[in-house]
């Protein structure tokens, strides 16, 4: 059986800026599938192609069998979209946007109001379900937003950075429900910038950066693919940071990254952690090198980027800026 | 369990007109709900008129000559200041409109499927309500000046269904300008310039015959001056018809009316709609 989700070298910019250049994407039904990239790589531009709410310059992309441009009309009815690039009305009040959203979908006026009730109680909104939803936390009002998908009862999902802004509590609750959706035979794509809430979530991930999926698989393939664990020291004297690289020469399982301007020392450790950090405590004590800090890290969204691209995953207001920003650096280092 | 809308070659031409209908009337009903919720938002609007009603009979009225014979000022004003109002009104649709875009709202409502038509529709026809309130209300600070109907009921429920007719094609054009622009603020500027020149040059606020010989060609001509005209020979009579130019009897210059309300309809909705359809 086909994909929920398939896209097929998927091309489209905006001006002279190419945000998708050519992504292929396949996603199983009833699975998460983790869209991970920073601002600007081409998540939203994605993900709105495949909402038809942005016609693509190239390539091809279905939903549920449905074509997103030929298909349009009649895909619209058979998938929900929240977050980042939907929104609810907070001058309505929660049940009053679910309903409206239930109308707009075709369902008849006393069904679009049993859903809407029928929702918000499973989203534990119905206390607030007569309140304005300007009025509603910004934890409630993604969950309002979600719940607003949901209204049609779609087969498919796609949640655009859906917690991003929150705070770790509401995160934790979106969480929880994102799941019980998917235990329900739902497939869901949702974009993300954190690492922890791909690895969390999805039972897939395509890192994207740049308008290409630089590397695809399960967390635990990619954080494989992306060595693990990382040993990282910070110095007291910068100078002593070529010293550091000799002595603990081959002690990791990849080349060391340097960070002069931080003083700092990062190197891949696989899942070797401890044993590689009492290693390296007695040879530095040799070398009487003066270490600030010293600890071990789960792989963060900076690590995939550093280890995949070679260069940081740059977190800017500006997604564009951002964009450009690398796109620029990218053609200095790899000049076609 | 799916929802009623199926493939699009299946869905057929009375189904969509249906589903137009529908989909417009929710769009208006929570455009509606949100007037409601907001009154303050009215009231502001409303202080713009009634500040250009006592603007211009306390400063103007007895600086403006060229009346016809037996008018005040305020007489000829008004009809004149309810059209213009009716079109300064329309600016709330791009305004809406552009809200809406930023909050992200066009986006979802685009992802629903739902008529294409239906979050213009609902927008425009949601101002003409709000344009009905604040029209009554209008008048209510017109009487308190001296202002009076004198052409009977009809004469003036019919000025009342032609002032709402020309905010309603003006909140097209409010639509297409907001489509174009999708910012809050440039949309507000940009309703602004364009709206002074079209309402002053024309007989909404004074007779055309005072104004510069070569700029009296354009007042005559242009669609507001026809609007104003008729919605002044509507409310007070015949005795207002200007007699040096335009249509020379009622049904001369409602048919002028009705012409330029259904040809400007005709060439902005289609646009106002092609353009939602396309937004990126």
């Amino acid at each position: 059986m086909a994909g929920a989700i398939v896209v097929e070298g998927l091309v489209k910019s905006f001006g002279t800026v190419e945000a998708l250049r050519g992504i292929d994407l396949d996603v199983a039904p009833g699975t998460v599938f983790g869209l991970l990239g920073p601002n600007g790589a081409g998540k939203t531009t994605a993900i709105r192609i495949l909402t038809t709410l942005l016609l693509p310059d190239g390539g091809r992309a279905e939903v549920v069998g449905l074509d997103v441009v030929r298909d349009a009309e009649a895909l619209r009815s058979r998938f929900g979209l929240a977050g980042q690039s939907a929104a609810v009305d907070e001058n309505l009040t929660g049940l009053e946007n679910i309903e409206m959203v239930g109308r707009l979908y075709h369902l008849p006026s006393a069904e679009a109001r049993a859903r809407a009730v029928e929702i918000l109680e499973r989203f534990g909104l119905a206390d607030a379900a007569g309140r304005q939803a300007k009025t509603y936390s910004g934890g409630m009002r993604r969950r309002l937003d979600v719940a607003a998908s949901l209204v049609a009862r779609p087969d498919v999902l796609f949640l655009d950075e859906p917690t991003t802004g929150l705070d770790p509590r509401s995160r934790m609750d979106l969480w929880a429900m994102i799941r019980e959706l998917v235990n329900e035979g739902k497939t869901i794509l949702l974009t993300t910038q954190y690492l922890e809430e791909a690895d969390n979530l999805a039972d897939r991930i395509a890192v994207i950066d740049l308008g290409t999926v630089i590397a695809e698989g399960t967390s635990d393939e990619l954080k494989d693919q992306i060595g693990g664990e990382v040993l990282e020291l910070h110095v007291q004297d910068r100078a002593d940071l070529a010293t550091i690289v000799e002595i603990l020469a081959g002690i990791g399982t990849g080349e060391p990254t340097l960070d002069h301007e931080a003083g700092r020392i990062r190197i891949p450790v696989g899942s070797a952690g401890p044993s590689t950090l009492l290693d390296s405590v007695p040879r530095l004590d040799d070398g009487s090198i003066a270490i600030a800090d010293i600890a071990l890290h789960r792989p963060t969204l900076d690590d995939v980027f550093l280890s995949l691209t070679g260069h940081a995953a740059e977190q800017e207001e500006d997604p564009d800026a951002a964009a450009t920003k690398r796109r620029g650096r990218a053609r200095g280092e790899d000049p076609r | 369990m799916r929802v009623a809308t199926e493939p699009s070659a299946a869905v057929d031409l009375s189904t969509r007109v249906r589903y137009g209908v529908a989909d417009g009337m929710v769009v208006m009903r929570r455009n509606l709900l949100q007037i409601l919720r907001i009154p303050t938002a009215l009231v502001f609007e409303l202080a713009q008129p009634i500040m250009f009603v006592l603007l211009f009979t306390i400063v103007f009225a007895r600086n403006i000559a060229n009346l016809p014979p037996g008018f005040t000022y305020v007489m000829f004003l008004m009809p004149g200041i309810f059209v213009q109002n009716a079109i300064f009104g329309s600016t709330t649709t791009a305004i809406g409109l552009a809200e809406d875009m930023k909050k992200g709202l066009v986006d979802r409502f685009r992802s629903l499927p739902m008529a294409r038509s239906a979050v213009l529709v609902g927008r425009t026809t949601s101002d003409v309500a709000k344009n009905l309130i604040l029209l009554l209300l209008v008048i209510v600070v017109a009487y308190l000046v001296g202002f009076r109907f004198q052409n009977g009921v009809v004469g003036a429920i019919g000025m009342i269904a032609l002032v709402l007719s020309v905010g309603f094609v003006f909140s097209w054009i409010s639509a297409v300008v907001a489509l174009a622009i999708k910012q809050v603020e440039g949309v507000q500027a940009a309703m602004f310039t364009g709206i002074f020149p079209i309402v002053f040059v024309s007989a909404a606020l004074v007779p055309v015959i005072g104004m510069a010989s070569w700029i009296q060609p354009v007042a005559e001509h242009n669609p507001v001056t026809v609007w104003a005209n008729t919605a002044r020979v509507l409310a007070l009579g015949d005795v207002a018809i200007p007699p040096n130019y335009g249509p020379q009897t009622l049904q001369g210059l409602l048919i002028t009316s009705v012409v330029w309300i259904a040809g400007l309809l005709l060439v902005f909705v289609p646009i106002a709609i092609r353009m939602y359809r396309k937004l990126t």
